[in-house]
């Protein structure tokens, strides 16, 4: 291995990079447009649910309820109905996706039976949303009845803690805002990473063989590690940069906790982009046409990285074939790492496992890259 | 040439090669010596880039050995490499790097130090007239301009021997004349010299001609010794409409054949004295009066013609 070979290259595929501003430009804001689309897109909170609300009683303690069914903040109101079809009419245009039903005679049957019902009717064409809208549903009716308890006791001259009950203290840690964001943004961070990287060397080598420069260039003594290593030093820096800009955005654009440190998250980082350039790179070998070899790049990242590492649908509720599967998908790996650092502070110690995966992974498609490169033209 | 006999450079034997199924070098033996500036000539589709790809090592024979420069190119590939400079058929620098930045590549890439890089690009930018585009980028070159960058690259590490495949397609006169001088220079200083042309007028300047018609060598020697082997004596015949001539006398006894050459014809005749008075009289009785028939010296494109029997592009 010759280091002068291996300068001599990265400075001229610097060069290359920086004299194709448009190429540039798209590998450097490609990510952040990507960073923004999928960071807002894609939240599995679901906040405003809208609602139909049809009061049949209508008084200041049905309003009452409401409003505080409203006031938890995952609900609005939509609609205010006056008739049962208005709900089936409201669903059909897709005004509201649940609708809450106070009978006529609530604030009796409180009143005289100590309980009364709430009706509420869901749209489950949206089975996940139906589910998440239930359950705020159950929390808020739960608080109002917390808050009906107590005005009783206090009407009874009875102090609430007097009243036997068991109270759940949840104690959510790492993400104790229970905001979906913290959990889905370092993830979106590493599919972005992946697919660009990919994407970057995807071409490198296929624009060679394209424009002709392959033919003179593999009839020197040149290696096919040094080939390698001088196409893969720019990219490196360009997927560094991208790398920086995707983590600035999370941390201080979408505001994710960040508790771990800068060290292990620039080596983890440095790393899996190390992986991802190889991976395009591989690709680039071994497809000698730049369109092909950056529709395959996507291809075998964007599905894979989507579906199965983990960023969205959680790992382990994936059938045992298919968790088994997600071993090769790389970016779980990197997934795993950033949540861990961002969001638990954890250090490398801690993230051995994942940093093994990808770093066994370097190795091998390092290997595999360097083997393919032949310096033939057959 | 020294008094010593020159050593064999590069040798090749029984070399062969396919491409999905269809043979386009078949069993080529070649021995060129040091310092030579050999010529394989042949119209397209000869076979001349194949066995320029098979001698730089970028290209496996499927049988047959290659040797250059002692080493067995097809085991060892990458250490004749060391002392090989190819210059593809296509323009193979980098059109987005300058004259100047190419030049350091390629200097780098063979470890040329800085001190003999910028002796020797500074030599070499001279002798090609690229001295004032030295910050140009390659792809805004004019074609013949690319082709002496892409020679001056080929030259920055003093390669031992040099590959040229087809290196004057599309450059102007003078830009070819600078190319050949460069050529001279480098034979003078030992430098094995391999390449391709269509042309015929540049295969005269070769020392010695390998004439390749359909993946293989039919004759090799020196040019003048060609010319000698050409059978039969050569005519030129200029006339207002060389095509009808050529029509006229394509079939005549005597004639082994006819070649048009602009705004004249080449006439292969057995036997020159009697054929002239015969063609005379022919050309008379048929109304031809402008026809001038002169003795002529066989050009490289005639005794192509005639040896391989078949037709050049050019």
């Amino acid at each position: 291995m010759n280091i002068r070979r291996i300068f001599a290259l990265a400075y001229k595929e610097t060069l290359q990079i920086w004299r194709d501003p448009r190429s540039l430009a798209i590998a450097l804001l490609m990510p952040l447009m990507q960073m923004t689309l999928l960071g807002y897109g894609v939240s599995l909170d679901i906040k405003h649910v809208p609602v139909c609300v049809y009061d049949q009683e209508n008084n200041q303690q049905t309003r009452g309820i409401i409003g505080d069914i409203v006031s938890s903040g995952w609900f609005s109101i939509s609609r205010t109905l006056t008739r049962q079809v208005g709900i089936r009419h409201a669903m059909d245009r897709g005004d509201c996706i649940a609708a809450i039903v106070i009978p006529a005679n609530f604030s009796r049957r409180l009143a005289s039976t100590g309980s009364a019902p709430v009706q509420a009717i869901l749209d489950a064409t949206d089975v996940n949303t139906t589910n998440i809208a239930i359950g705020y549903l159950q929390g808020a009716i739960g608080e109002i009845n917390a808050g009906i308890d107590a005005q009783w006791a206090a009407a009874h001259g009875i102090q609430p803690s007097q009243i036997g009950q068991v109270d759940l203290v949840q104690s959510t840690w790492f993400n104790e805002t229970l905001d979906s964001r913290n959990f889905i943004i370092p993830g979106v961070v590493a599919v972005i990473l992946a697919l660009v990287g990919a994407q970057l060397t995807s071409l490198t080598i296929a624009r060679e063989w394209e424009r002709g420069t392959m033919e003179q260039l593999i009839s020197t003594p040149v290696t096919a590690l040094e080939v390698m290593l001088g196409k893969l030093i720019p990219y490196f820096v360009v997927g560094l940069v991208d790398a920086v800009f995707c983590l600035a955005a999370a941390a201080w654009w979408f505001k994710v906790p960040f508790r771990g440190s800068i060290m292990t998250l620039f080596v983890t980082t440095a790393l899996f982009i190390l992986v991802v350039l190889d991976i395009g790179y591989l690709i680039s070998v071994r497809i000698r046409s730049q369109l092909g070899a950056s529709q395959v790049a996507l291809l075998i990242t964007l599905l894979p990285t989507t579906l199965l590492s983990g960023y969205t649908f959680p790992i382990d509720q994936m059938p045992a074939p298919i968790r088994a599967l997600t071993f090769i998908v790389y970016p779980r790996y990197y997934v795993t790492i950033l949540r861990a650092i961002f969001l638990k502070g954890s250090g490398l110690a801690d993230l051995w496992a994942p940093s093994l995966g990808l770093l066994i992974y370097a190795v091998i498609v390092i290997w595999l890259a360097a083997r393919a490169f032949q310096k033939r033209l057959d | 040439m020294s008094a010593t006999a020159p050593e064999i450079t590069i040798r090749t034997q029984g070399v062969s090669r396919s491409f999905g199924g269809v043979l386009a070098i078949n069993k080529v033996d070649m021995a060129i010596l040091q310092g030579e500036i050999f010529g394989l000539v042949g119209p397209d589709g000869a076979g001349k880039t194949t066995i320029m790809r098979m001698l730089a090592g970028i290209l496996a024979p499927d049988s047959g050995v290659i040797s250059v420069d002692g080493v067995d190119v097809v085991r060892d590939a990458e250490v004749a490499k060391r002392h090989v400079s190819y210059m593809p058929q296509r323009f193979g620098l980098y059109e987005d790097l300058t004259v100047k930045e190419n030049l350091f590549f390629y200097g780098e890439l063979f470890s040329v130090s800085r001190k003999d890089r910028l002796a020797r690009s500074k030599e070499l930018l001279a002798a090609a007239g690229l001295q004032p585009f030295q910050s140009r980028l390659a792809g805004q070159l004019s074609g013949g301009m690319k082709q002496k960058l892409g020679l001056v690259c080929a030259l920055i590490h003093t390669p031992r021997i040099l590959l040229l495949d087809e290196p004057t397609t599309g450059v102007d006169p003078v830009s070819r004349r600078d190319f050949w001088a460069i050529l001279y220079n480098l034979r003078e200083s030992g430098v094995t010299i391999v390449l391709s042309t269509a042309y015929m007028d540049e295969a005269e300047r070769c020392s010695r001609l390998a004439l390749l018609h359909a993946g293989e060598i039919r004759h090799c020697d020196t040019p003048e010794r060609l010319k000698q082997a050409m059978p039969g004596a050569l005519l030129a015949i200029t006339s207002q409409d060389p095509r009808a001539l050529r029509a006229l006398i394509a079939d005549r006894p005597g004639v082994l054949g006819v070649l048009l050459m602009g705004d004249r014809v080449h006439v292969r005749v057995d036997d020159p004295s009697r054929r002239i008075p015969e063609l005379t009289t022919l050309l008379a009785a048929q109304g031809v009066a402008d026809a001038v028939i002169t003795p002529a010296e066989p050009g490289i494109e005639d005794v192509f013609v005639a040896l391989v029997g078949a037709q050049t592009p050019l």
